[in-house]
C-alpha cells in the first residue's frame, strides 16, 4: 500500500466527495452537517495534487449515502465536485451537483441592516441566481467568497 | 391585482400597476361610491419609523373607504421595547385587524413578518428597502402628468439608500421610460437594484451631474440625502446640500418638466420652485390617498 493510499484510503461503504477546491473540505463537513458526532468515519484529504484543480481536497465518509439534494447545496463552493456512492468498495453511483433553486439555513446575509441578522424567528435564505446567491428577505447578493458567509458550525 | 401581500415593486406587472391606477382615478371621480364600501373593517397601522405622509394617508384611505384604523403607536410605548420580535407582533396585530400596513427600520421586515400572517401586509418601508405604495402614487403623479409611455425619467438624490427610489426605478421597467439616475458616486444605485433593472431589460444611464441630462428630462424625481441611512456621519457630510434645486438649476429644463420629491425634503428642492409650474410634490403627496384606498380597495 503506497503513501498516498494509506492517507486517502478507500471506503467500503459511503460517499466520497471529490473535487473540492483545495483547503474547502472543512467547509463541505460543515455544510453537510456532518461533525463525526453520529459515529462515522471520516476521512479528509486536503490541498492533494489534481491536473484539473491544481490542489483539491477529498472527503469520505463512511457508512452514509448522501443524497442528490444534500449534494447540491455544495455548489456554492464547490461547483467541480464529484459525488461517488460506494457500495462494497465499488462506485455504485457517479452524481454531479447541481445548483439548487435555493439554500436555506447555510448562509448568513452580509448585511448587517437585513432582519435576518435580527433577533426573529427567521432562518436565512438564499436564491440562487446566474452568477451568486441573493438574500430572499433584503435582496443582497454574494457574488465572491461565498464560503466566507457560511453560517455553519 | 392577485396578490396576498404588497412587498416590493418587483411583484408588480404592468397590468397590476394599471390596475390600481385606473381604480385610484375611479376613486378619485366618485369618492361617494366607496364610503361605505368597508365598514366594519380595520386596518392595522404598525410603524417602527417615523411617517406623517404614508401613515396619515393610508390612515384617512381606510377612514373614506368606510372602515377603521388602530394604530400600535410609538415603538417607545409598545411591547417592542420590551423586546419583542417583530413576528410576535405581527401575529397579534393580525388578530385585531383586517390588514396590516408595516415601516419597519430593517430590510426584509415586510417580507418576513408576511410570513407570519394570513392577512393582507402592506410594506410601507423597510430600511433602504423598499417601498411600493409610495411607487403606486408617484406612477400616478407620472400618469397624470403626461403619462407613463415614451418618457425620460431623472432621479436624482440619495439612490443607494433610497427605498422610494428603488422601488419607483424597478416599477417604471414595466413601461416605456428612459431612466436617468443623478447622484454622488457614493450613493449609486446599490447592486441589487441594478440586477433587477439588467434583468428587466432596462439601461443604467447614470450621472453625478444633473445639467448633462436636466434638458431632455420630462420628470425629475428628487430624493432627500437620508442622514439616518449613514452608518458614518463624515460620509453624510460629503454629499449633504449637494443636488439642489432652484429657479437657475431648473432654467434649462423643458417647460414641461415635473418635479417630484417623495418628501419630507430638507433643502434639496428650494421653496421658490414651489410656485412654479413644474413643482408637482404636493399633488403627489395628495395622491397617495386615492392610490392607497386603491390598493385597500383591491388587497382587502
Amino acid at each position: 500500500m503506497s503513501e498516498h493510499e494509506l492517507r486517502v484510503s478507500k471506503i467500503r461503504n459511503g460517499t466520497v466527495i471529490d473535487h473540492v477546491p483545495g483547503g474547502q473540505a472543512l467547509h463541505v463537513l460543515a455544510i453537510l452537517g456532518i461533525d463525526g458526532s453520529n459515529g462515522e468515519t471520516v476521512s479528509i484529504g486536503m490541498n492533494v495534487p489534481s491536473d484539473r484543480l491544481g490542489k483539491k481536497d477529498i472527503v469520505k465518509v463512511e457508512g452514509r449515502e448522501l443524497s442528490q439534494d444534500e449534494v447540491d447545496v455544495l455548489s456554492l463552493i464547490a461547483p467541480e465536485a464529484t459525488i461517488n456512492i460506494i457500495r462494497d468498495y465499488e462506485v455504485a453511483e457517479k452524481l454531479r451537483v447541481e445548483r439548487p433553486e435555493r439554500v436555506t439555513g447555510i448562509l448568513s446575509c452580509p448585511n448587517p441592516n437585513c432582519i435576518t441578522n435580527e433577533n426573529e424567528p427567521v432562518t436565512s435564505k438564499f436564491d440562487v441566481v446566474r452568477d451568486g446567491v441573493r438574500c430572499t428577505y433584503c435582496g443582497t447578493i454574494i457574488r465572491e467568497g461565498i464560503a466566507d458567509h457560511l453560517d455553519v458550525e | 391585482m392577485r396578490h396576498e401581500h404588497l412587498l416590493s415593486a418587483s411583484q408588480l406587472s404592468r397590468e397590476d400597476i394599471e390596475t390600481v391606477l385606473d381604480r385610484a382615478a375611479e376613486i378619485e371621480e366618485n369618492p361617494a361610491a366607496v364610503q361605505e364600501q368597508y365598514a366594519g373593517r380595520v386596518l392595522g397601522l404598525c410603524f417602527y419609523e417615523p411617517s406623517t405622509r404614508t401613515k396619515m394617508s393610508f390612515d384617512t384611505a381606510m377612514k373614506r373607504l368606510g372602515g377603521q384604523t388602530i394604530d400600535m403607536g410609538p415603538v417607545e410605548s409598545s411591547s417592542v421595547k420590551k423586546g419583542e420580535t417583530l413576528a410576535d407582533t405581527v401575529r397579534v396585530v393580525e388578530g385585531y385587524a383586517d390588514a396590516l400596513v408595516l415601516r419597519h427600520p430593517k430590510e426584509g421586515s415586510a417580507k418576513m413578518a408576511s410570513e407570519f400572517v394570513d392577512v393582507p401586509l402592506i410594506n410601507a418601508g423597510d430600511g433602504a428597502g423598499q417601498h411600493p405604495s409610495q411607487t403606486l402614487l408617484d406612477l400616478y403623479t407620472i400618469r397624470e402628468n403626461g403619462g407613463l409611455d415614451d418618457i425620460t425619467v431623472g432621479i436624482m438624490g440619495d439612490l443607494k439608500y433610497g427605498r422610494t427610489v428603488h422601488s419607483l426605478a424597478e416599477a417604471l421597467t414595466n413601461f416605456d421610460v428612459s431612466q436617468h439616475f443623478i447622484s454622488p458616486e457614493s450613493l449609486r444605485l446599490p447592486r441589487n437594484i441594478r440586477y433587477d433593472l439588467h434583468d428587466a431589460g432596462a439601461q443604467v444611464r447614470e450621472h453625478t451631474d444633473l445639467d448633462d441630462i436636466l434638458p431632455e428630462l420630462d420628470v425629475l424625481y428628487v430624493t432627500r440625502i437620508q442622514r439616518e441611512r449613514f452608518p458614518d456621519e463624515n460620509e453624510y457630510r460629503q454629499v449633504a446640500g449637494e443636488y439642489q434645486i432652484d429657479d437657475d438649476v431648473l432654467a434649462d429644463a423643458k417647460d414641461s418638466l415635473t418635479v417630484m420629491h417623495p418628501l419630507p425634503r430638507v433643502d434639496e428642492i428650494a421653496p421658490e420652485v414651489d410656485e412654479t409650474a413644474v413643482a408637482t410634490y404636493f399633488e403627489q403627496a395628495h395622491n397617495g390617498v386615492p392610490v392607497r384606498m386603491a390598493l385597500l380597495d383591491l388587497l382587502l
